[in-house]
């Protein structure tokens, strides 16, 4: 059944190159732990790959319950906590993913790092790396803010007071984060909420495109 | 049975391997949150209970508007909700209590809502009209009648529940 529904879509537009171009490669046997199992290091990027798309998934569909208002945020949280089915488990994903992701992230930049993987022809992969990793620091800490908790409020107003501490441009970057020169409230909520959600899963999915398409274009880096 | 073993190849021993466990993990992962999501579709609410409305003294034989406020509870966001009712007294004592909300769309009709209609309910937004039972009349837009509350009597006040629809004319 399946295999003739493929059929007939392939007949007309010729889909095989399409997947195969992209599922459809060796993987050379210094990057196989079938035959060192040392190889496994090699699984880290991957790894971050799956969390990243649990942390979209699972971020999809908390935004069904969640409102980022200062009057509805804790208390939308806490109903999806307690009366939804399965809240505890999809918020638990999206929280405990959060630091994996991050814990991921490290381990295969250590080792990019001690593999000297970076070097000539892969500096720009490399930068384009570290710029994702940037962009997932930054996911983590406007998520903090969103369920306006305690923690979340004077973690976020710790975070103000470090941007504020920024050579001649601190009150500038204070005022544009905080949406507001002196209070952390309303407007904090509804930038962050926003830069959680839109600008920086765009700017993070744009550069994973990028490292996706180096890393197939040059090739694994060859064995030590 | 063929005499000949179906060889399963080694190739197509690990699509399936590799298919199924797959298969498991994304499930795994999608099964919460699936549930998650049609949560509303599933969650059984007790709605209901009665609200206490009118003194029965007040009541006329003439339809009379009469608001009322009940408790709601939105998931997170509990709110005062207005509900009204059209009510009267039919000739033999019993009382009607008519929801107003038009069965066309869902506006809300009136009583003598029309001058060209007296003794009628109106419904302004497509002219929905219905008899003082509250039975739609025929070739107007509402396929059936006004709904009817739920309705008790406790020491001379009314006491209106749920507005239950009625079967079309």
């Amino acid at each position: 059944m399946m295999q003739k529904i493929y059929d007939w879509i392939d007949e007309r537009v010729d889909i095989t190159p399409l997947w195969r171009d992209i599922a459809d490669h060796e993987v050379p046997e210094h990057v196989n732990p079938a035959h060192h199992f040392s190889a496994f290091v090699y699984c880290f990027g991957g790894l971050t790959f799956f969390v990243t798309v649990i942390q979209i998934l699972s971020g999809m569909f908390l935004t069904m319950y969640y409102v980022p208002d200062i009057e509805n945020a804790w208390k939308s949280v806490y109903y999806l906590q307690t009366e939804v089915a399965h809240g505890q488990i999809v918020r638990g994903m999206h929280h405990w993913g959060a630091s994996v992701v991050i814990v991921m992230l490290f381990l295969h930049t250590l080792r990019v790092f001690f593999q000297g993987a970076y070097k000539k022809p892969r500096e720009l992969n490399w930068m384009v790396g570290v710029s994702i990793f940037f962009i997932m620091l930054a996911l983590g800490l406007t998520g903090y803010l969103l369920p306006w908790d305690n923690k979340a409020y004077f973690a976020t107003q710790v975070t103000l007071n470090i941007a504020g501490d920024l050579p001649y441009i601190g009150d500038f970057a204070k005022t544009l984060l905080a949406g507001d020169p002196e209070i952390v409230g309303a407007q904090t909520l509804t930038r962050f909420f926003a830069i959680h959600v839109f600008f920086l899963p765009a700017a993070l999915f744009a550069l994973m495109g990028a490292h996706f398409i180096l890393i197939r274009k040059q090739g694994i880096s060859g064995p030590l | 049975m063929s005499e000949k073993k179906k060889q399963v190849s080694r190739r197509q021993f690990l699509n399936y391997t590799l298919t199924g466990v797959g298969g498991f993990m994304a499930a795994g992962m999608l099964a919460p949150m699936v549930r998650f999501a049609i949560d509303p579709v599933l969650q059984t609410r007790e709605r209901g209970g009665f609200s206490a409305v009118v003194d029965v003294d007040e009541l006329t034989n003439e339809p009379q508007r009469f608001d009322w406020q009940i408790d709601q509870v939105d998931a997170w966001y509990e709110s005062k909700v207005t509900r009204s009712a059209w009510v009267y007294k039919k000739e033999d004592g019993t009382i009607m209590a008519l929801s107003p909300i038009c069965t066309h769309l869902g506006c809300v009709v009136s009583w003598q809502g029309n001058d060209d209609y007296p003794d009628q309910f109106y419904c302004p937004c497509h002219g929905g009209r219905y008899t003082k039972e509250g039975v739609n009349i025929p070739n107007t837009p509402p396929p059936a009648p006004l709904a009817l509350y739920e309705q008790k009597e406790e020491e001379g006040t009314l006491f209106l529940g749920k507005a239950i629809p009625r079967e079309g004319a």
